[in-house]
């Protein structure tokens, strides 16, 4: 452990890192929302959830530099008396979750089809690369609204609410698996015609293990760029779901389901209830946007 | 002895055709690239036969035909009888083949997987054919490897880029014996290297040969290798043999003329100085070769069948021969 990280404060990556001051900051700001998000029920003010806690006597009070504005609600409250501080550090939860899931299962799907088509070629390789072409012309966020929707209708109306979280992972999953597929799949075709696949075929292990264990190895360092790039915009898209009331309940509110909540009281005077759960989200995706722009350059040779 | 490898009549075309849509649609026709046409010859057990040539003869074709990484168009490839077409499958014969048969690779820097162990690439080829399955034992099997070429066991725990250009030639030698092969193709083996670790990779290649008595496929441009490693020697021209015998006689009287040129061409420190004769004219499009005799627009000694009839492999003066001059000649004297 102390040995790994010795070795992470001595490596290129920590230099480049400690060179860029907004990297830096970026990497601060990701870390707060992040630790906010996950130990939100500990670090959290209040819970927001918790019908016992909140009050009505407390609705829609201004955040404390306002006048009105208490220190107990530091962000003010929305027309339920709940803390908004809270319910944007319970919200990032559920969007940094379905984030999270989303992109590891691109990942999963897009690597495997892209690893797939560039070592077998042939047949499989092109029907894999249309199917991604063709997927590739709509538009994300159009993909996700479709299945979110089958997954709407097939579903019986009582279980919604509780299986929004697996049908939204689900939809934002389906969408991203494109571009993890044609990455793999350039770096496998480089790979593959390398002479240590071809030793290792001379050799006779099977298909599957070189696929496995030499070619995937040396295919897998963009990943790591895209995927974090595809964590940002898997929040958008997200938020941008449930913003449009497709995606996430208000029971389990998102970023996204908090925003579209609090902009009906935006012109009745109450801004804080919509904007800032925007900042959060902005903050987040731009923070994590900059660490993926940065991951990209630093581990990219040429740009050394 | 009779033949351990043995081709017959193999030949290997690449399919270079446009893509479908590209034939429909602009009436291009399919091309084919003949890499490989009509080579036959034999390896006896123990000695080392020499393929050499220029780039694009289709050397590099032959051998990983041999090793099964292309699969011939038409002809047969038999390594001890056994038929290598058979390896394609998972079968226990095709396993067992597979385990007869290495290859040692042009690019020691390409050869090993950069992310793994030198001691899990060595350790490869005995997993995968579950030769020794106790990790110790693996353990001790890798170390001797090591040994043999020349390396520590203590070199295992460490990965290819630590290693030299000749140092990691010497691990893909160890993972290539492995499998304790009776047969091995080297590739190039030593184009890659500087000159003065080249000898110090043929010469570990020599000694293993005489200890185990391995049976070498040599593939390589430069002579003067071919020169110090090989018992017999073939030479190939625009995918066909042209010329195949005795080491001492091809190179001491080479009859084919494209033969005579290549050994022309070899600098001598006698002739510092002075212009050497350079290989006249330029390698024509394999994708569409002069009729009759491939070498017939560079060959000084070309007459009227040359243009017109593919000279068949003869045997003349000790060794075989594709060349009608040559053949008119013995057949006159």
């Amino acid at each position: 452990m102390m040995q790994a990280l010795a070795r992470l404060l001595d490596s290129d990556l920590w230099w480049s890192f400690k060179r860029s001051p907004l990297t830096v900051a970026a990497a601060i700001a990701a870390f707060l929302c992040i630790a906010g998000a996950v130990f939100a029920p500990w670090l959290a003010p209040h819970n927001p959830y918790d019908l016992a806690q909140i009050s009505l006597m407390n609705s829609n009070l201004p955040p404390v530099f306002q006048k009105g504005g208490s220190s107990e609600f530091l962000l003010g409250t929305d027309q339920q008396g709940r803390d908004i501080l809270s319910t944007i550090m319970y919200g990032s939860r559920v969007s940094l979750l379905v984030a999270v899931c989303a992109t590891v299962m691109s990942m999963l799907i897009g690597v495997t089809l892209g690893l797939v088509a560039g070592y077998v070629g042939g047949r499989v390789e092109s029907f894999i690369m249309r199917v991604a072409d063709i997927q590739l012309s709509f538009p994300a966020i159009l993909i996700a609204l479709l299945i979110s929707g089958i997954g709407r209708t097939v579903l019986p109306r009582e279980m919604q609410d509780q299986l929004a979280l697996y049908v939204i992972i689900l939809s934002i999953g389906l969408t991203g698996w494109v571009q993890y597929a044609r990455t793999v799949r350039g770096s496998t075709l480089v790979e593959k015609n390398k002479e240590y696949v071809q030793a290792a075929r001379v050799i006779g292990v099977p298909s599957f293990r070189i696929m496995l264990f030499h070619v995937l190895p040396n295919a897998l360092g963009p990943v790591l760029v895209i995927a974090t790039l595809g964590v940002a915009s898997a929040i958008l898209t997200e938020a941008t779901l449930s913003f449009l009331g497709v995606g996430m309940p208000p029971t389990q509110p998102s970023l996204g389901t908090l925003i579209n909540e609090g902009q009906n009281y935006l012109f009745s005077g109450e801004w804080w209830i919509t904007i800032f759960p925007g900042i959060a989200l902005i903050v987040m995706v731009i923070s994590v946007n900059l660490l993926g722009d940065w991951l990209r350059d630093a581990l990219n040779p040429k740009l050394r | 002895m009779s033949a351990f490898v043995k081709l017959e009549h193999v030949s290997k075309a690449f399919d270079v055709s446009p893509p479908w849509l590209n034939r429909v649609l602009e009436r291009k026709p399919r091309v084919f690239l003949h890499a490989v046409s009509d080579v036959s010859f034999e390896i006896r057990r123990g000695e080392t036969l020499a393929l050499v040539g220029e780039s694009g003869c289709g050397k590099s074709t032959v051998a990983r035909l041999i090793v099964g990484l292309y699969k011939a168009t038409s002809g047969r490839i038999t390594i001890d009888g056994q038929d290598m077409r058979s390896a394609d499958d998972t079968s226990e014969a095709a396993r067992a083949l597979r385990r007869r048969v290495q290859m040692i690779f042009q690019d020691p820097y390409a050869s090993l997987n950069p992310r793994w162990r030198v001691a899990d690439i060595i350790a490869e080829p005995i997993r995968t054919h579950r030769l020794i399955t106790d990790r110790a034992a693996i353990e001790r099997r890798v170390a001797e490897l090591l040994g043999c070429v020349k390396l520590t066991a203590k070199d295992g725990e460490k990965y290819p880029h630590q290693f030299s250009g000749g140092q990691r030639q010497r691990i893909s030698i160890a993972r290539a014996l492995a499998s304790n092969p009776e047969f091995l193709i080297c590739d190039e083996p030593t184009s890659a290297l500087d000159v003065s670790v080249q000898a110090q990779v043929l010469n570990l290649m020599r000694d293993l040969q005489r200890e185990m008595g391995l049976t070498y496929l040599f593939i390589s441009h430069n002579l003067q290798v071919v020169h110090h490693v090989s018992d017999r020697i073939g030479v190939m021209y625009l995918g066909r043999l042209v010329e195949i015998g005795d080491k001492r006689q091809v190179f001491g009287a080479p009859e084919h003329p494209y033969t005579r040129m290549l050994l022309d061409a070899i600098p001598d420190l006698k002739m510092t100085g002075k212009a050497r004769t350079p290989v006249a004219g330029e390698v024509p499009n394999p994708l569409d070769p002069p009729p009759g005799c491939a070498f017939n627009p560079r060959c000084p000694r070309v007459f009227e069948p040359c243009t017109r009839e593919r000279p068949e492999l003869l045997p003349a003066h000790g060794r075989e021969v594709a060349c009608h001059a040559v053949t008119r000649m013995a057949r006159a004297g």
